[in-house]
C-alpha cells in the first residue's frame, strides 16, 4: 500500500520536474537571446547595410528581404493551401486518389527543408534558367509551407458545424456558394490563425533558401520602385539573403570583426519577429472568432 | 448519422445543376489537388533521377559509397565512402531520440493527466513558441553558450557530436511532447474512470492503463522527431565541427548528410562528381523521411483496429 501511494508520488515529481525543464529552456533561451539582442539592436542597426569585411553593418537589407520573401510565398501559397483545404474537407471523396494526396501532403510535410532547397536549386534556379532569385525562394517556400496550409485550412473547415453547411444547401445555394458565402466566413478565425502561425515559420526558415534565393543581396537602392531595374529592392528576379540565412553566415564565415554583434542584434529581431507572429495569431484569433460570433 | 445524410442528399439533389459558380470552384480545388500532386511526384523524380548519377554517370562504386568512410573527393585519387556522414545523421538523430522520448512523453503525460489547466495555460504557449523558433537561432545559441562549454568543461574543441545531439534534442522536444499529449487526450475517458474505481493510484493508471493504449500514436510522436532530426541543417552545422572521419567519442567532432550538402552545394561544380554526390546524399535523406513516414502511416492504420 505505501509502495504504490510512494511510486505514484515519486512520478508526479519526476514528471512535474520534466515539465518544469521544458519551461526553464525556453525562458533561458528567449531571455538569453533578447538580453544580448537589445545592446545591439537600435534604429541605425535596422536601417543600415549590413557590410561583408568592415565592422559597424546592419540588417536593413536582410530584414526587407525576408519579408519581401514571406509576402510573395504567402501570395503563393494561400489561394493554393485554401483551395487544397476546401478540396480535402468538401470534394474529396473517400477513395484511392484522396488516400494518395493525404500520403502526398504527408511526404511534403516531413520532407527535410534542406532538400526542398535543393529541389528549389534543381528544378527553379537552374532547370528554368531564373538563377538564384527571390522568385525561386518563395516558390520552394511555397512547397515547404503547401502541406502546413492544407491541413490548417481542411481542420478549419471541418470543425464548423455541420447545421450551417446544410442551413446554406437548403436555402438552394450551390455547394461552391456554400462554401464561399457560408463555411469559410466562418472557419475564417482558425484559418486566420494558421496563416500568421506559417508566417513565423516561413519567416525563420533559413535552409530551404540558401541554394534558391541565394546568400547575397544586390546593392539595393531603396528609392527605385520599378520592380524591373536590378537595383530596386521589388525585383523578384535578384538573389536576397534573409536575416535567418545572413545571421548562419556571419557564424560559418567569421570575416566580419564584430560577427558576435550582428548575430546578437539579428537573432533578436528574428525572434521578435517570431514571437510578434505568435501573439498576434493567439490574440487576432480570439478576437476575431468573438467579433464573428458575437459572443 | 442523420446529419450526415441530410447534407449529403442535399449535394445529390444538386448534381442535375451545372451552374457556373460550381464549374468554377470545382476547377480551383481540383487544380490545387493536383498541384500538390504534381509537387510530390516532381520532387521525388527529379531528385531520385539527380540522385542516382553518381553511380551511373560519376562511376561511382555503391559499396563504397555506402559503406567506406575515406571521403576524399578532391584528392589526386578521389574517393567517395560517405559512411561517415550516414554515421553521424543516424548518431544524432537516434540520440536525441532516446534523450527526447522520456522527456517529450513524460512532460506530455503532465500536461494531459497531472495538470492539464497549467498545461493549457503555460506548457501550450510555451511549446507553441519553441517548435516557432528558427533552427539558426538554436544553433547560434548552441555555439555560443554550449559549444565554449563543453570547451571549458571536458576540453576539446567543444565542437562535437553532443553539442548536436543536444541542440537537435531541444528542437525536437516540442513535436514530441505536442504528438504525444495529443496521442493522450484522444485516449476514451472511460480508461481512466475505469481504472481509478478499481482504486488504482494516478501513477498506476498512467504506466499500466493510459501509455500502453497510447503506444502507437506515442511511437509516432517519436518518429516524426526524428524526422525533424535527420533532416535538420544549418543548427547541427554550426556546432558539431564537420569533420569528414566517423567520431570516436561523443565529445569529437563529427558531420552529417546534411551539413556535408550545406558546406559543399554553394562550391562544388554542378555536374561533377564531388556534386553529384552531395546530390544523393540528398536522395538518401529523401528516402529516410519517407520510410519514417510509411512507418507512422503503418502505425495509424495499426490505431484504427
Amino acid at each position: 500500500m505505501q509502495r504504490r501511494k510512494l511510486a505514484d508520488k515519486t512520478a508526479t515529481v519526476v514528471l512535474t520536474m520534466f515539465a518544469a525543464i521544458i519551461v526553464i529552456i525556453l525562458t533561458a533561451l528567449l531571455g538569453y537571446v533578447l538580453s544580448l539582442g537589445i545592446q545591439q539592436v537600435n534604429w541605425d542597426f535596422l536601417t543600415s547595410k549590413s557590410s561583408s569585411f568592415r565592422a559597424g553593418g546592419g540588417i536593413q537589407d536582410q530584414l526587407f528581404n525576408s519579408f519581401y520573401i514571406l509576402l510573395w510565398t504567402m501570395i503563393f501559397t494561400i489561394p493554393l493551401g485554401l483551395a487544397g483545404g476546401i478540396y480535402m474537407a468538401e470534394y474529396a471523396k473517400d477513395n484511392r486518389i484522396t488516400a494518395f494526396i493525404r500520403i502526398c501532403i504527408e511526404t511534403l510535410a516531413s520532407l527535410p527543408s534542406i532538400v526542398l532547397g535543393m529541389f528549389g536549386l534543381l528544378i527553379f534556379v537552374n532547370a528554368t534558367g531564373m538563377g538564384y532569385s527571390i522568385l525561386a525562394g518563395a516558390l520552394t517556400l511555397t512547397i515547404f509551407n503547401l502541406p502546413i496550409m492544407i491541413r490548417t485550412c481542411e481542420n478549419a473547415l471541418r470543425a464548423v458545424p455541420l447545421e450551417l453547411k446544410e442551413g446554406g444547401l437548403a436555402l438552394g445555394y450551390t455547394h461552391w456558394r456554400t462554401i464561399t458565402t457560408v463555411l469559410l466566413p466562418s472557419a475564417f478565425p482558425s484559418i486566420l490563425t494558421g496563416i500568421i502561425l506559417s508566417c513565423g515559420l516561413v519567416f525563420g526558415e533559413a535552409a530551404a533558401l540558401l541554394y534558391s534565393a541565394g546568400m547575397t543581396t544586390p546593392k539595393l537602392d531603396f528609392g527605385n520602385l520599378n520592380p524591373f531595374a536590378s537595383d530596386s529592392p521589388l525585383n523578384i528576379m535578384r538573389p536576397a539573403e534573409t536575416l535567418s540565412v545572413h545571421i548562419w553566415k556571419v557564424n560559418s564565415e567569421g570575416i566580419i570583426p564584430d560577427l558576435r554583434d550582428v548575430a546578437d542584434g539579428g537573432a533578436a529581431v528574428l525572434v521578435t519577429v517570431i514571437l510578434i507572429f505568435n501573439i498576434s495569431a493567439r490574440v487576432f484569433g480570439s478576437w476575431l472568432h468573438k467579433k464573428l460570433t458575437a459572443k | 448519422m442523420d446529419q450526415g445524410r441530410a447534407s449529403e442528399r442535399l449535394l445529390t439533389q444538386r448534381k442535375g445543376q451545372k451552374r457556373q459558380s460550381e464549374r468554377k470552384g470545382k476547377i480551383i480545388v481540383y487544380t490545387a489537388a493536383t498541384i500538390t500532386i504534381v509537387a510530390t511526384l516532381a520532387v521525388t523524380f527529379f531528385l531520385t533521377q539527380r540522385g542516382l548519377q553518381s553511380f551511373f554517370v560519376s562511376g561511382i562504386n555503391p559499396l563504397e559509397f555506402f559503406t567506406s568512410a575515406n571521403w576524399n573527393p578532391s584528392g589526386a585519387d578521389p574517393s567517395y565512402g560517405a559512411l561517415a556522414f550516414i554515421f553521424g545523421s543516424l548518431a544524432v538523430t537516434l540520440l536525441s531520440a532516446i534523450i527526447v522520448a522520456p522527456l517529450g512523453i513524460g512532460t506530455a503525460i503532465f500536461m494531459t493527466e497531472i495538470a492539464p489547466r497549467w498545461g493549457k495555460r503555460i506548457l501550450q504557449p510555451v511549446i507553441e513558441i519553441l517548435v516557432g523558433i528558427p533552427s539558426v537561432v538554436y544553433g547560434y545559441i548552441g555555439l555560443t553558450v554550449l559549444v565554449p562549454w563543453i570547451r571549458d568543461t571536458f576540453g576539446g574543441s567543444g565542437y562535437s557530436l553532443v553539442a548536436g545531439v543536444v541542440v537537435v534534442s531541444v528542437m525536437i522536444l516540442p513535436t514530441v511532447t505536442t504528438l504525444s499529449a495529443d496521442s493522450l487526450k484522444s485516449l476514451p475517458d472511460g480508461l481512466r474512470d475505469s481504472s481509478y474505481a478499481l482504486g488504482a493510484t494516478r501513477w498506476q493508471t498512467i504506466r499500466r492503463v493510459l501509455l500502453p493504449a497510447a503506444i502507437p500514436g506515442l511511437l509516432t510522436a517519436v518518429i516524426l522527431g526524428m524526422a525533424r532530426a535527420i533532416g535538420e541543417a544549418l543548427a547541427i552545422q554550426m556546432v558539431i565541427g564537420n569533420t569528414r572521419i566517423i567520431p570516436d567519442s561523443l565529445l569529437d567532432p563529427a558531420a552529417t548528410m546534411t551539413t556535408i550538402i550545406t558546406l559543399n552545394m554553394g562550391h562544388t561544380t554542378f555536374g561533377s562528381a564531388e556534386n553529384n554526390v552531395l546530390w544523393t546524399l540528398g536522395l538518401l535523406l529523401m528516402v529516410m523521411s519517407y520510410i519514417l513516414v510509411l512507418t507512422v502511416r503503418y502505425l495509424a492504420s495499426r490505431r484504427k483496429v
